[in-house]
């Protein structure tokens, strides 16, 4: 036999070793690779800026018709009328990510514009009294809302929708169905509507930090991944020690106080407050959130994509207002949206891998 | 072959493909008129594949032949076609609608297919209770479904099945095929099943009995056909074979052996006791896994040993029964709650990887990382870069490929997806892991890592409960098994005895232990 045989072998031994190290090492890179190609993909960068860049483009056209949508004064105005609707699917997301439907929430919205006015006019409260026992209530609106639908395990879209009738009914019935004048005797007026920043009334501002914060709570706490996992994945998140119910309860209740907050926005806004026109808020708050779902962080309900899901909508509508069309754009616009969002969201979901 | 017309049932060279795998390669498959076929094999086999080709539930690989009766039938089947030939299938889960009457559930699909001015329900009632009667059964055609017991409706089931045949151009014969009919039968229920099977080969149609139990395979069928891998193993007289020549064919060789640690000499100290564990159809049990120890649970389906893992993480609800933690934390078990017992130490790995481990579309970092978000706070809000790094090292530790923690979990394998999922618990350095079939859709080679996490993971002290069906896994991983079989613990292998032949051969018996 050759002596050199078992030199040999160790030899050949030591090459294969080394070559899988290098099969190792390149393994590695090109997973590394793999995962941060996602993040220049060309795609990616379309799904989560396309809606700003629709949003562009629809100012620039309209512009060609109609040049004053080319100056800054009516979208400041814009933006401080419609910073309600920013606020109310700031609401909605938050149970949405957790898996909920909240269909009280303009309802919600309703009461506590007119419990603001009530207390404040005709019980002759403080107005910041009457603000703080508007948001407790809608905070408790919240409560019941998880109560039947945690306890007795109904549907959301079901009670939500009980409930919101049910309040609707309230504030008739406290109202005299009637209009609730003289809360713009109050300072109420100065830190929502009258005092305005670059031009812009305060709300936006409002509606703006609101959107800052739940960005973050959503994108950095764990409560925010919590969130996030109870509604992709409920059974995952209960068996990884989520505490689910609890997640769901608490997600409810801070959308029934943020419906309530944009309650005050809105009672504050006007100087008054009518048992009705808030319900027609509601529809629009879920265009936008949709419709934000798939802008930023495609395939999530996210806190940015809400506000620029907003007020690209109600850019479109104040450009047909401008082109001279009739009101019922509005509707037109916010019910198409509502079932465009959805469609498209489908598709970026489909995108995203499996659910 | 020819089509002599002894024939009920030829399958010729059939093949399944999924995906890569191979899930029947090449079948053949005989029936005669007026026998009694058991077809058998473990897990992963192809039996189930094959029937559901029969079905017309999968499409079959081209090149294959099915014929009944002489004829032959179009590939893929169409489940009209399949009827109108003579064959009638009762699967596991029996079709049936709990909340409507019998008739209504004896006639679902004439009233659902053909068109009814008006139902005469007296006479519908009559002609079904008469039906009834035929095979010795007396029910109530007018009582709901849900209110007979489980062998009731697998009897009322069969019998439907075969009576849908009656109206059909079937005079050629009839075949009736019986997907796994018995695991969740009392011992009593079987032997109606029996009886009634035996009346239907009287009448002269053919029966297929699929199976996982030999001892039922023995009792009833004529010849039976084995299957293992997705090929044809041998095809036995039932009356000249022995049970051991059955076990021989379905376990098969055993291939590349995993290597666990020994356990220390003397009894080691509890990881965790259960006490008078009771679930649907489970218990009460009682068991100790010791710290250092990986327990196998094994049975056939519906013995109960699946449930246990579930019941004792309270992912779902047990009724009664206790668990003890280290010898200090003690649960009742009908009031658990995950959050709970996580917080003593324990962790549960369920099988559905997508639906209860892990959320496929969210990225894997945050699925690891779920359980230890307390951990991973900096301020108000979480420390993301050591989030990644913490993610990142994970993948590394369990050889997960790509390490990429930004990528979804459902981008991953199923192998890597589940190294991922087992590196969560991991990390959490738990006294007590519960998986229930860990390595389910796991490559070979994943499979070995996951064994060898686990045994490090107990080595370091943890205790190890596997429930599987794989019997080769827990005799290359386990220090000890338990056999289920209708609920109860009914065998307790040790040493040598956790050796997959062993193992099989307790499953398979297990009926006949029980009465």
């Amino acid at each position: 036999m050759n002596r050199r045989a078992p030199d040999d072998l160790a030899a050949y031994e030591q090459r294969i070793a080394s070559l899988e190290a290098k099969l190792r090492e390149l393994e590695a890179n090109l997973s590394v690779r793999a995962a941060t190609a996602r993040r220049f993909d060309l795609k990616n960068i379309a799904e989560e800026y396309g809606l700003l860049g629709a949003w562009a483009l629809l100012v620039l056209g309209f512009g060609l018709f109609a040049p004053t949508m080319l100056t800054w004064p009516p979208y400041a105005a814009m933006f401080g009328l419609n910073a309600i609707i920013v606020v109310l699917t700031l609401a909605l997301i938050v149970p949405l990510t957790a898996g909920d439907f909240d269909l009280s929430v303009a309802s919600t919205l309703t009461l506590s514009a007119m419990l603001v006015a009530i207390l404040n006019v005709k019980a002759g409260l403080p107005i910041a009294a009457a603000v703080l026992i508007a948001l407790g209530v809608g905070a408790l609106v919240g409560a019941i809302n998880a109560f039947f639908i945690l306890y007795f395990r109904i549907h959301s879209l079901i009670v939500t929708l009980g409930v919101g009738y049910f309040l609707n009914g309230v504030v008739l019935w406290v109202s005299n169905s009637a209009v609730v004048f003289g809360v713009s005797l109050t300072p109420l007026i100065k830190l929502v509507f009258s005092t305005k920043l670059l031009g812009v009334a305060l709300q936006f501002w409002y509606a703006l930090i609101l959107t800052i914060v739940l960005w973050y709570v959503f994108e950095y706490t764990a409560a925010g991944r919590r969130l996030l996992f109870v509604g992709r994945g409920r059974e995952v998140a209960r068996l990884s020690g989520v505490k689910v119910e609890r997640v769901r309860a608490i997600s409810l209740i801070v959308s029934g106080l943020i419906a309530a907050f944009a309650g005050v926005l809105y009672t504050g806004m006007r100087g008054s407050a009518d048992p009705s026109s808030g319900l027609s808020f509601l529809l629009p708050a879920f265009a936008a959130a949709f419709l934000g779902s798939t802008a930023i962080s495609p395939g999530r309900f996210n806190a940015w994509g809400a506000f620029v899901a907003v007020y690209f909508l109600s850019t479109g509508i104040l450009g047909l207002n401008f082109l001279g069309a009739d009101s019922f754009v509005q509707n037109l616009f916010y019910g198409g949206g509502l079932v465009i969002a959805v469609a498209i969201s489908q598709l970026v979901r489909k995108r995203q891998a499996m659910d | 072959m020819s089509e002599s017309p002894a024939l009920a049932l030829v399958v010729e060279r059939l093949s399944k493909r999924f995906g890569g795998a191979l899930a029947l390669h090449n079948v053949d498959f005989a029936v005669r008129r007026g026998e009694v076929h058991g077809l058998l094999g473990s897990n992963g086999s192809g039996k189930s594949t094959l029937i559901k080709i029969l079905a017309g539930f999968h499409t079959p690989e081209p090149g294959g032949r099915i014929s009944v009766f002489g004829r032959e039938l179009a590939l893929p089947v169409h489940a009209e076609n399949a009827k109108a030939m003579g064959l009638a299938f009762v699967h596991q889960n029996l079709a049936l609608i709990p909340s409507l009457s019998l008739t209504e559930n004896f006639r679902l699909t004439r009233f659902a297919t053909e068109p009814n001015w008006r139902i005469s329900w007296r006479r519908e009632h009559e002609a079904v209770a008469q039906a009834l009667r035929r095979y010795n059964l007396d029910l109530d055609p007018r009582a709901p479904v849900s209110s007979l017991s489980a062998a009731e409706q697998a009897l009322f089931a069969i019998v439907r099945a075969v009576e849908d045949l009656a109206g059909a151009d079937s005079a050629r014969g009839k075949l009736l095929i019986l997907d796994e009919p018995t695991p969740f039968l009392p011992a009593v229920g079987v032997e109606q099943l029996f009886q009634l099977v035996r009346a239907i080969v009287a009448e002269g149609a053919s029966v297929v009995f699929v199976s996982h139990d030999i001892d039922e395979v023995m009792e009833i069928t004529d010849r039976a056909t084995i299957l293992r891998d997705g090929a044809l193993v041998d095809v036995l007289e039932t009356k000249r074979a022995t049970a051991s020549e059955f076990v021989e064919r379905i376990v098969g060789r055993a291939v590349k052996p995993f290597h666990v640690h020994r356990l220390a000499s003397g009894r080691p100290q509890p990881a965790a006791r259960v006490e008078g564990a009771l679930a649907a159809r489970l218990g009460p049990v009682s068991l100790e896994v010791g710290k250092g120890e990986i327990l196998g649970l094994t049975g056939l389906i519906g013995s109960g040993f699946d449930r246990l893992c579930a019941a004792l993480y309270g992912a779902e609800r047990a009724s009664a029964g206790r668990l003890i933690v280290d010898q200090t934390d003690a649960f009742d078990l009908a009031a658990l709650d995950p959050p709970a017992v996580l917080a003593a130490g324990v962790v549960y790995l369920p099988a559905d990887r997508l639906r209860a481990a892990g959320v496929g579309a969210l990225p894997v970092a945050d699925n690891v990382l779920l359980p230890v978000l307390g951990a991973m706070r900096r301020g108000l809000g979480l420390d993301k870069a050591r989030m990644a790094r913490t993610a990142h090292e994970l993948g590394a530790a369990y050889d997960v490929k790509p390490n990429a923690p930004s990528l979804p979990l459902a981008a991953l394998s199923g192998g890597n997806q589940q190294k991922a999922l087992i590196g969560k618990w991991l990390q959490t350095k738990p006294k007590l892991i519960l998986l229930d079939e860990p390595t389910q859709g796991v490559d070979v080679g994943a499979r070995q890592q996951v064994f060898a996490a686990l045994d490090a993971a107990s080595l370091a002290g943890a205790g190890v409960v596997v429930a599987s069906t794989d019997f080769e896994q827990l005799a290359q991983i386990c220090h000890r098994v338990l056999v289920f079989a209708r609920g109860q613990i009914v065998a307790e292998l040790t040493g040598a005895q956790v050796a997959k032949e062993t193992i099989a051969e307790c499953c398979y018996h297990s009926m006949t232990r029980i009465a």
